[in-house]
């Protein structure tokens, strides 16, 4: 029963980390309706800079707050600057200016910092939290608990803010929402800068874990994208339990399913994602869409 | 534009618009200048072997392989409307087809290639038929799921497929004693797969199965409804097109003469998208150009900046979006329609 | 009908072009000339393995020092090198692009077994000299069959045995665990370990692998120690090493611990690990570990360190790959010093397998450089080492290789 229990809390750890990407790829998806290739590395590229400034010697939650400052503006800029020439285009070819964005940040990051894989602070102690038989690291919990806070912000700025409702508004309908007053295009601008600004966060909470290098979202964005096809696109909260529920099947089914072992985990993963989508193709927690004919 | 702009495709954007693009195959341009233009190009590429060798023919004729799969790719995603990111999946089982029946069941390469189109035309429909509920986005990720799980995969089946060692082959030399080098023969008979599989294509999109697939992508309750079964054609578009592109993979074993699991992996899926889109997709000649930027033009990258080459390609990559959102097709399809009929009227423009 | 005419137009036309004798040979030896030599590389500088392109870069950076002093025998060194991605179709294109256009006497240090593997044939059918390649499997040493490729760093099914071995005679009831990165590189130390166990691989009680996609292997460390194993083989790349050695010394698992040398990197992957939590690992080291405080004043070292800070400045100091790229640049400049005048691709192969007791700056003291008509495997020696807390205690003897 121990083993289970540590394999879930494993997984629920390596789970909050999808969760947290996942979390910024709903974040566009809900507002833009483009699937960002260069999320991860967007966000990758934004722990470097925060890694900058805690080599110049700034302390942890400054910098924390000035790089998520940082990727929302740059987030903003980017949509304002570079997808903005081809908002009308047919939506494979903005897919396309992502994966350009992908590799650009993945090469001047790795042109600026090199490839070799650099350790990454956290915020949280290091010491090991027991209960009973089971352990996990502190930092686990708080990257869960930040992921957490992340998504009732989301939850609350979407619900109850003016500005929330004018993104979902401008995201569903942008004809009408032109015509009630709603600058269309800078709600776009916005919907990146925060999903920018999350990705940084999830960033810093994924860096201490898997160290940082210029790779370091690859893995990780393939899991990310697993978490939201299961939980929905279109629910942040689907996003994050879809994280979760990745990471502990991942494990358990590593563990105890035998002939499958630790080598097709991968395979798991994504037979997870073939099935959800066959059975409730919005997701566990997706808005099923009628659309009129 | 509307007079002669045929099917056209209506393009759904990132902020709810709809448009039409005019599909290039039914061009303004009369049969006869088509048909000359085209044997130009099929004797310029017969005749390349006189100018270039070696390492430049061989690079040559990757661009077919890919231009192979592209079309392939292009033929579900371009005409049928179904977004796919994982074709690297049926390019790599294509490829595994090939190599292990001529390693391990000494098979000749020659019949290995029909054999893969058969295998993959058997997994695309397969694959296709429960994805059938699926659009999209949804079906992307379908897709990509697919394209993530084969290297897994095929290292798994170690006995079959040399896991991660991969499997070696040797170059076939020129049969009948013909006065060829190995690069020369595996071109032209790269060369002569390609002609015959984009003159089927080009034939099938013709006809009725062309249109009824391009209606599907349209408008398919309205195709439905005009009594197109979408079921079917959207589970055989996949599978031919899956068939493509395994044949497209299979070849690349016998000229590269090694395959391994990791050279199948997301990274070629996304490529083979990028290719079919920087060609223009929903076209037969974008499948071509597609194949030559992704083959030379991270090259080219490498030579202009050491330190950065991605990025430069990245570049590349955005560029070309913003100078031709359509595609190289569509932007030589415009540009030679500005060329020809000059004097457009303001209404009839766009 | 059109179409089978053009094609028989084109074979025929292809055909004539065939018998038309190529052009002269321009020269009489490829790739070199009175005063250059031209030496082709490619490296990974993109893609999931670019952390090793670092290699690609130390060693340019030393032969711009070889250079600087004067090159070789009057002769400056003319490095190619070539993104390949770590993808075999790439390297092949790459190559041959070396081979036919850039015309290189010889290829050095390509990187990665898949792409190694790819242009094994081509390279031996070509007669290109194929030195010192930068991956450590076992096949590149087959001189029989492959006059022309050799192989530079001890094996890893070597390093296996070695572990195997040592398990065997100092553990008195071992059951043994074993986490492995499931490509080549960890199955290669896999199949090490195992012969090295001989007919006592029931002994393993639990195997597990990962994929460089993972972000972690906590999960796969859980199960290990869950296992009963006492024997931990730990066969993984620095990122997953440090994991490793985190996790089980969280859940207060002390097994005796094996971790492969291409992890055995003090300063990237024992300290982020905790050097506490790394106390008693077992590993083996042909090189001296450049962040380990016990080569600090010695002169290889130093020199190392001066070299790197004129020519390389934006290499890391903590980076052992940067090591290993000087010391194998080094052993290359030797082979060409060797030639002499004779710079045929016949001779520089001759004198590639015809090192004799040749030290290396970084090489562990009593290890050296052997080759032979035979023996295509110039590091054959390790000496193992368990770490103290501050330091890779060297113990024990030199160990010669089991050959196979």
């Amino acid at each position: 029963m121990d083993i289970f229990i540590q394999q879930v809390v494993s997984g629920l750890a390596t789970g909050g980390i999808y969760a947290s990407l996942a979390l910024a790829l709903v974040m566009i998806y809900q507002a833009t309706d483009v699937v960002n290739f260069a999320q991860g590395n967007m966000a990758m590229f934004s722990t470097y800079l925060a890694w900058s400034l805690l080599q110049a010697g700034l302390p942890y939650w400054v910098t924390f707050a000035i790089t998520v400052i940082v990727a929302f503006v740059g987030g903003l800029l980017i949509e304002r600057v570079v997808i903005r020439p081809v908002e009308g285009a047919p939506i494979l070819t903005i897919v396309i200016v992502t994966l350009g964005l992908l590799v650009i940040f993945t090469s001047v990051a790795g042109w600026i910092y090199s490839y070799i894989q650099k350790p990454f602070p956290s915020p949280f102690p290091d010491k090991p939290i027991r209960i009973g038989q089971i352990v996990f690291g502190a930092h686990d919990l708080g990257a869960i608990g930040v992921t957490l806070v992340m998504l009732i912000l989301l939850f609350l700025f979407f619900r109850y803010t003016t500005l929330g409702l004018a993104m979902r508004a401008a995201a569903q309908n942008p004809v009408s929402s032109r015509l009630c007053g709603i600058r269309v295009s800078w709600m776009l601008g916005l919907g990146w800068g925060l999903a920018a600004a999350f990705g940084a966060v999830a960033g810093l909470m994924v860096a201490p874990v898997v160290f940082l290098d210029p790779n370091m979202m690859g893995g990780i964005q393939l899991y990310a994208f697993a978490a939201a096809t299961v939980g929905g696109f279109t629910s942040p909260l689907g996003a994050v339990v879809g994280g979760l529920l990745v990471g502990v099947t991942e494990n358990l089914v590593g563990t105890y399913v035998s002939f499958i072992g630790t080598e097709l985990k991968l395979t798991v993963a994504l037979a997870m994602i073939i099935i959800v989508l066959l059975v409730r193709p919005a997701g566990l927690f997706g808005r099923t869409t009628v659309r009129r004919v | 534009m509307a007079a002669d702009s045929g099917a056209g495709m209506a393009a759904k954007t990132a902020t709810g618009r709809t448009q039409s693009v005019a599909t290039p195959r039914s061009m303004a341009t009369s049969r006869p200048v088509r048909v000359t233009a085209l044997l130009v190009v099929v004797a310029a590429a017969a005749a390349l072997p006189l100018f270039v060798s070696g390492f430049r023919l061989f690079q040559f004729t990757q661009v077919l392989i890919y231009g192979i799969a592209l079309l392939g790719l292009n033929l579900l995603t371009g005409y049928n409307g179904q977004f796919s990111l994982g074709h690297g999946a049926f390019y790599g089982i294509g490829a595994y087809t090939s190599a292990i029946m001529i390693d391990r069941w000494g098979i000749g390469y020659g019949w290995t290639i029909p054999a893969a189109g058969v295998v993959c035309l058997i997994v695309g429909f397969l694959f296709g038929r429960p994805a059938l509920r699926l659009e999209g986005l949804y079906l992307a990720l379908a897709t990509f799921s697919l394209a993530l799980a084969v290297p897994q995969i095929l290292k798994y089946f170690e006995e079959w497929t040399g896991g991660s060692q991969g499997i070696v082959l040797s170059k076939p030399k020129a049969p009948f004693h013909l006065p060829l080098t190995e690069d020369q023969w595996l071109y032209f008979l790269t060369l002569a797969v390609t002609i015959v599989l984009f003159v089927l294509a080009a034939n099938l999109l013709a006809g009725r199965t062309g249109r009824a697939i391009v209606a599907i992508r349209d408008n398919h309750i309205a195709a439905e409804a005009m009594g197109v079964n979408n079921a079917l054609y959207k589970s055989v578009t996949f599978g031919v097109s899956a068939a493509y592109t395994g044949i497209a993979g299979a070849l690349s074993a016998i000229v590269v003469a090694f395959v391994a699991p990791d050279s199948f992996d997301v990274f070629l899926s996304i490529t083979l998208l990028t290719g079919i889109v920087i060609g223009g997709f929903g076209t037969i000649s974008g499948p071509i150009y597609g194949a030559l930027f992704i083959q030379f033009v991270p090259n080219w990258a490498q030579d202009i900046s050491k330190a950065a080459p991605w990025a430069i390609f990245g570049l590349f990559l955005i560029g070309f979006m913003y100078v031709m959102p359509r595609g190289i097709a569509g932007f030589l399809h415009l540009l030679w329609i500005r060329l020809t009929r000059p004097a457009v009227s303001r209404d009839e423009g766009r | 009908m059109g179409l089978l005419k053009r094609f028989i137009a084109g074979v025929l036309l292809a055909g004539l072009t065939a018998l038309v004798p190529a052009g002269a040979m321009a020269q009489t030896v490829v790739g070199v000339t009175a005063t250059e030599i031209k030496i082709g590389n490619t490296n990974p500088y993109s893609g999931n393995a670019s952390a090793y392109g670092t290699i690609g870069k130390t060693i340019a950076a030393y032969f711009k020092k070889v250079n600087d002093e004067g090159g070789v025998n009057g002769r400056k060194i003319n490095f190619i090198s070539y993104d390949d991605g770590y993808s075999p179709p790439k390297t092949v294109e790459m190559v041959r692009k070396l081979v036919e256009q850039d015309q290189v006497a010889l290829l050095f240090q390509t990187l990665g077994t898949p792409p190694n593997s790819a242009i094994h044939k081509y390279v031996n059918q070509q007669k290109v000299p194929h030195l010192f390649v930068a991956t450590g499997a076992t096949k590149w040493n087959d001189p029989k069959n492959f006059p022309w490729t050799m192989g530079y760093q001890p094996n890893y099914q070597t390093e296996g045995r070695v572990y195997a071995a040592y398990a065997l005679s100092h553990v008195k009831d071992p059951k043994i665990g074993i986490l492995y990165q499931n490509d080549d590189y960890g199955k290669d130390y896999l199949k090490g370990f195992e012969d090295g166990l001989g007919d006592k691989k029931n002994l393993i009680v639990l195997k597990q692998t990962y994929e460089v996609t993972d972000p972690t292997i906590d999960s796969q460390i859980v199960n290990l120690k869950n296992s009963g194993a006492n024997v931990f083989f730990n066969i993984t790349i620095p990122k997953y090493a440090v994991q490793a050695i985190k996790k089980a010394h969280e859940i207060g698992w002390k097994p005796l611990h094996f971790l492969n040398n291409v992890s055995s990197s003090l300063g990237t992957v024992l300290k982020p690990a905790g050097l506490d939590a790394s106390k008693d690992l077992i590993t083996a080291l042909y090189m001296k570990e450049v962040t380990d405080p016990q080569w600090r004043n010695d002169k290889g070292f130093t020199d190392w360190v001066a070299f790197m800070k004129k020519y390389y400045p934006d290499g890391a100091l903590d980076d052992q790959s940067n090591a290993f790229g000087y010391n194998v640049a080094i052993l290359m400049t030797q082979v060409l010093k060797q030639c002499g005048n004779d710079l045929s691709r016949e001779n520089i192969m001759k004198q590639a397998a015809n090192v004799k007791n040749f030290e290396l700056p970084l090489l562990l003291p009593g290890i050296k450089i052997n080759t032979g008509p035979t023996d295509f495997a110039p590091i054959e020696q390790e000496q193992l080492a368990k770490f103290d807390g501050e330091k890779w205690a060297l113990f024990g003897e030199v160990i010669e290789a089991v050959r196979k």
